[in-house]
Parts: structure tokens; C-alpha cells; sequence
């Protein structure tokens, strides 16, 4: 397949499962009612995520949306400590002090994911600016959703983002709904990736469910931000398998699309692809499956096991300076 | 020691930490324009003939400002960013309230936000749009500072405080105490000219500074109402009133313990402001000395602030609802009488 080598096909393919298993673990834990907060999953855009972030170095830069799980865990942001942030633990990524909304590393260059539609577009902005200052080769990859291209602090990070040729790329994972609304009522253009002509920004319009074809849309978009030739904006044509949070049934959304999209579902159609190219058998693809069922069931058990944070470190972390509240 | 304006003292000190740290960067509109202002009211004027690198000029976008202020300052640069009115800092309010100021607690501590915000605030016949204080808007967020000098000394002590520290810090700057020069100079201005010592200094965060001492009634002010309440104080002396005027220089955090100090001696307390009266900065040190030293009063506290009206244009007007020294005046004999 492509000049990609096996061992790059079998990690795409592994951390598409990776980011589904997670989310489906994550909606039973749930559903058992064994979790605090809410969650805005993922699945079904795996493809976006791991084909964006697979080539970034940790060195390099991530901003990520109210639906982050599936990024961050691209990123490189550990399996157990995410699991031990939803259970709201000291070990988790944020210690406890952020929840599903806001999982994050900076050790990988993962930022708190930022779930103000559009609030994290603008510290991309500045990370690829200090990435510039700094004299670094380092990137920035923003993630947005097609709701937050109506924002106004995303048009303001895409203008200021060309005048100063930033190491940027706009990833756009167009799932075609700001929550409920459909993009129709939303936009009255049909690609997403218009938008970026205003700004004189070089776009692309990408398959968002095949891991390859973004992949590769990544690639060129990062080397044009790493050899300082500027922003990239990207529109990753998408489907939220889930709901938009918790409790939606999608009742605004038609069975026939939501059962055409899944015809295409990124995992499912590159595992085939995979099988049928002779890369892998079905066989070591289960095998691949299964061992991701089992980190995640130990990281359940290393995420109940660990303990919680006490009332009072509520006081820490509001300033560096301690006792200052 | 030099003579300096509050502008001329900035100036030097931004450009003393720019040579000093090169991760401290300026960002904002018109700040480094060749043949520009120098900013609204001439702080960063020239400064591009040394840093044009540093001097990031932006497009008319806060948002734009905000974010990318902190989003370098989480990656290891140290950003001094400027709106040319605190007015438009509600442009980008999202980001400095929902991601500057919580970066690091959502991060559990992992992130640090070392980044300045300055802002021109005060009434100066604009009209409501370019008038306002707004200092009450953002005490009230956990995760930012707020620092709010009123002379030279204070502003290069604090401005390089602020620089320093890791946290984000709001600096409020009144546009009538800058000292502004040639078309950006400001009408009615007392731009005071106060003396900058040549030796390095900083100034702590959270330590307040007694102007003028009075045994009679303590007069909390910040800002341009330091120098009404002193101008006050002058004319009460005369009437055998002895005002102690106290300036907390820093808002967050606030020296409580200078103000219960001095009450403990007067027995009456006076807060001035030219944010609104209602929640500002002034209500919350009213609840703190009615919680925490309400024992060492003889009188109920007096709040002298700006009325609860936007700015109005008209000079007859504005000057009504800000505190004037003739306010101050009447409002202290009132409260001495009581």
C-alpha cells in the first residue's frame, strides 16, 4: 500500500483501535454510572486524528476541542493516565483539575484540550508564534470542529496566522453538525475549506475517514509549516458515529445517513483494505484488537485503584505562587 | 535617579527586560509602527529600532492578541501584550478569562502562564466606549493578578514584577497619569513626573503603600484617584481633618493587612474608586473589613466610586459621576461627622 512501510500501516491501524476501544470503554463505564462528568466522544473520526498526528515529533505542538479524547491519545498522551483523569484521580493527566473536556500532556506536546468552541485556535496561533520566535523547527497542529469555523477568534487566528507565515495547520474535522444543527443551516457553503481563500491560506479537502489519504494531507501540510512556508488549512470530511455528548440520540439525524456513513467507518474499511493488500491477516488484526481490549482493562484497573485528589488541593494550582487565593 | 513620566518610565523598563530576556516579546495594535504611536498612548514608542523582532504588530483582532499571548507564554516565551483601551478588553474576554486564567489549574499545575496584559483605563472624555475601569471585572477571576500602578516608581517596579512572575497579571494604566507627549498627550492630564532610581528594583505583588499618613480616617484609592484622595486630604487638613491615604498599587493580590493596620488608628474607613461602585474592587474590601476588622471601625464604611452609569460624554456629566476632589471632600466630612 503506498510507499508506507508495515510497520506504519499496523500503527495507524492500532491507534484507530486504540482511540474507538477507548471510547466505547469510556460510554459502558458510563452507562454503569461509575464516572463523574460527561464526555463528548469521538468515534468514527479516528482516521482525522491519528492520520493528523501520527508524523508530529513530541517536540511539536497539539490544540484539541471539547471532543479530545481521540487526539490526545494520537498525541501520545498516556492510555492510563487518560483513564485516570475520567475517574477523576491524582495520576490522571490533569491530576483530576481537568475531566474529559480538558485531557492534555504537555510532555508530548499535547495541550489541555480547550472545550470553548473555537477558544483553542487562537493559543495555537501563539504556540506556532513562539515555535517561530524560539527559532524552533517545531509545528502546531489546531484541531477545530466545522461549528467553530463560524467563530470569530478562528478567522482572527487564520489572519493572523498567514501575515506571520506561522507553523500551523487548521485541521477542520467537518462531522457535518455543531452539535444538533446541521452545517446546512449553518454555512451556505458546501467545503469548509473555502474559507481559507479569504486569507490567502493554502487548503485541501480530505477523505477525514481514510487514515491514509489525511495522513498524507499531514505530511505535506507539516513539511510546508516545518520548512517555515506557513499555515495549512485542512477540511477532514468526517461522521461522529456517537451523539454530540452523553445523552443525544442523534434524533435529528436520519438512519439512512448515519448507516451510509458507517459503510465507510475508517477502521472497519482499512482493516479490509489491510487484509485484502496482504499487509496483514485478519487474524493478526484481531490479535492487535485484543491486546488493546486488555490495556485498556488494565488501565481501568491501575485508573480505580489509584487514589483521588482531597477537597482542599482545590486551593492549589489557580496561581504558581501557593496560598495565593 | 531619573525624572520620568508613567509613559517614559514603561518605555525604559520594557525595553530594559526585552535586553535583559529574550523571550520577553511586546504584541499589540500600533505598538511598533514605524512612524506610528508607539501604542494608544506612546508607551512602546521606538522600541521597534531595537526589537523589531520583539515588536509584534497585530491586525485589529483581540482574540488574536489574547490567545497568542498565551498560547507563547505556555511555550516559553514571556509576552507583554497591550490593547490600546481596557475597553476592548471584552473583545477578547473568552480567552483571558476562560483559557489564560485556567490554563494552568485545568492542567493541574503542569502549565504556566507567564504573560502581562496592559490596559489604559479612565474616563477622559471619549464617552462610554473608551472611558471605562474595569478593574472589578477581573479581580473577580481566580488565576489572573491584577496590578494597577499609579507612579513612575510603582509602574517599573510592578511592570517588572509582573514580567518576572508566572503567573498572568492584568496591568491597568490610567490614561491621565501616563504623561503622554506631543498629539497623543492627554487634555486634563496630571501626568505626574516621578523619579525612577538607575539601580535595578522590583515590587513585591500584594504590598501596599501609605501616600500621605492621617490618624483621623484611612482613604484606600487606587489609580488617578490616589492623587484626588491626596488633593482631598490637603483641603481636610486644612478643616483639622488628617486623612492616611493608602494605595494598594496591586489589586491581586491586596495587602489587607496595611489597611486593618491603619484602621485600627483612624477607626473609619473611605474607599475610592473610579470603577462602578457596585462590585468593585472597593465592595470586596468592604466585606473583607466587615468580616475580618469590623471592630477597629467607629463609623460604617463609605464606598466614593464612579455612579452606576456608563461613562457620558458630556465633561459636565463625566465629571460628576467620577469621583472628584470636591466628592472626596464632602463625602469624608460626612463620614467624620457621622
Amino acid at each position: 500500500m503506498l510507499n508506507f512501510s508495515r510497520e506504519k500501516l499496523l500503527d495507524l491501524y492500532k491507534n484507530m483501535v486504540l482511540i474507538r476501544k477507548y471510547e466505547e470503554r469510556i460510554y459502558f463505564l458510563f452507562l454503569e454510572g461509575i464516572m463523574p462528568g460527561t464526555i463528548h466522544q469521538s468515534h468514527g473520526q479516528e482516521a482525522s486524528a491519528v492520520g493528523m498526528l501520527y508524523d508530529l515529533q513530541k517536540t511539536d505542538y497539539m490544540t484539541t476541542t471539547h471532543r479530545p479524547a481521540g487526539h490526545a491519545l494520537a498525541k501520545g498522551v498516556s492510555l492510563k493516565s487518560m483513564m485516570a483523569e475520567m475517574f477523576a484521580k491524582t495520576s490522571g493527566c490533569c491530576h483530576g483539575y481537568g475531566g474529559a473536556m480538558h485531557v492534555g500532556d504537555m510532555a508530548v506536546g499535547a495541550v489541555p484540550a480547550i472545550a470553548i468552541v473555537g477558544g483553542g485556535v487562537p493559543l495555537g496561533v501563539g504556540i506556532a508564534l513562539s515555535c517561530k520566535m524560539r527559532k524552533t523547527d517545531s509545528v502546531c497542529v489546531t484541531f477545530l470542529g466545522d461549528g467553530a469555523t463560524n467563530e470569530g477568534a478562528v478567522h482572527e487566528s487564520m489572519n493572523g496566522a498567514m501575515i506571520w507565515k506561522l507553523p500551523i495547520i487548521f485541521a477542520v474535522e467537518n462531522n457535518l453538525y455543531g452539535a444538533s444543527t446541521s452545517i446546512k443551516q449553518t454555512t451556505t457553503i458546501e467545503n469548509l475549506a473555502e474559507r481559507a481563500k479569504a486569507y490567502n491560506m493554502p487548503a485541501e479537502i480530505v477523505d477525514g475517514n481514510d487514515v491514509i489519504a489525511v495522513n498524507q494531507a499531514a505530511e505535506r501540510a507539516i513539511a510546508r509549516a516545518r520548512s517555515g512556508s506557513g499555515p495549512t488549512f485542512l477540511e477532514l470530511k468526517t461522521y461522529r458515529i456517537g451523539g454530540h455528548s452523553r445523552n443525544d440520540t442523534c434524533g435529528y439525524r436520519t438512519k439512512k445517513e448515519e448507516a451510509e456513513w458507517a459503510k465507510r467507518d475508517a477502521i472497519k474499511v482499512f482493516g479490509e483494505r489491510l487484509v485484502k493488500e496482504k499487509i496483514a491477516s485478519r487474524k493478526e488484526l484481531n490479535a492487535i484488537d485484543e491486546q488493546i481490549e486488555q490495556d485498556i482493562d488494565e488501565a481501568v484497573v491501575y485508573a480505580k485503584s489509584e487514589p483521588s485528589p482531597v477537597a482542599e488541593d482545590a486551593f492549589k494550582n489557580v496561581y504558581v505562587q501557593e496560598g495565593l487565593i | 535617579m531619573a525624572e520620568k513620566s508613567i509613559a517614559e518610565a514603561l518605555r525604559d523598563a520594557i525595553a530594559e527586560e526585552m535586553r535583559r530576556d529574550e523571550t520577553v516579546f511586546c504584541i499589540g495594535e500600533d505598538i511598533g509602527i514605524e512612524g506610528g504611536f508607539g501604542g494608544a498612548f506612546t508607551v512602546t514608542l521606538g522600541l521597534e529600532k531595537e526589537f523589531r523582532d520583539r515588536m509584534v504588530d497585530t491586525p485589529i483582532s483581540e482574540i488574536l492578541i489574547a490567545g497568542a499571548a498565551t498560547g507563547a507564554a505556555m511555550t516559553g516565551m514571556r509576552p507583554i501584550a497591550d490593547v490600546q483601551y481596557g475597553d476592548f478588553l471584552f473583545c477578547m474576554m473568552d480567552q483571558l478569562v476562560d483559557e489564560t486564567a485556567k490554563m494552568r489549574y485545568m492542567s493541574g499545575g503542569e502549565i504556566k502562564v507567564p504573560m502581562v496584559m496592559r490596559a489604559p483605563v479612565g474616563a477622559t472624555t471619549r464617552g462610554a466606549q473608551h472611558a471605562q475601569s474595569l478593574e472589578g471585572f477581573f479581580t473577580h477571576v481566580p488565576g489572573l493578578k491584577v496590578i494597577c500602578p499609579s507612579t513612575a516608581y510603582d509602574a517599573v517596579g510592578l511592570l517588572r514584577t509582573a514580567v518576572h512572575d508566572d503567573d498572568p497579571v492584568i496591568m491597568f494604566e490610567h490614561k491621565k497619569l501616563y504623561g503622554s507627549k506631543g498629539n497623543r498627550a492627554e487634555k486634563g492630564a496630571l501626568s505626574p513626573i516621578g523619579e525612577v532610581p538607575d539601580e535595578y528594583y522590583t515590587i513585591p505583588f500584594g504590598e501596599a503603600v501609605i501616600r500621605r499618613e492621617g490618624t483621623d480616617v484611612t482613604i484606600v484609592a487606587n489609580l488617578l484617584m490616589v492623587y484626588n484622595a491626596i488633593s482631598a486630604a490637603e483641603i481636610l487638613a486644612d478643616e483639622g481633618i488628617r486623612c492616611e491615604v493608602i494605595d494598594p498599587r496591586t489589586l491581586v493580590p491586596f495587602d489587607y493587612e496595611t489597611v486593618y493596620r491603619s484602621i485600627r488608628k483612624t477607626g473609619r474607613l473611605a474607599i475610592v474608586h473610579e470603577d462602578v461602585e457596585r462590585n468593585g474592587w472597593g465592595a470586596e474590601l468592604a466585606a473583607k473589613v466587615a468580616s475580618e476588622a469590623i471592630y477597629s471601625l467607629n463609623a460604617p464604611i463609605k464606598r466614593i466610586c464612579t455612579y452606576n452609569t456608563p461613562i457620558p460624554f458630556a465633561p459636565v456629566m463625566e465629571n460628576y459621576v467620577v469621583p472628584s476632589v470636591e466628592r472626596i471632600v464632602e463625602e469624608i466630612r460626612n463620614l467624620i461627622n457621622s
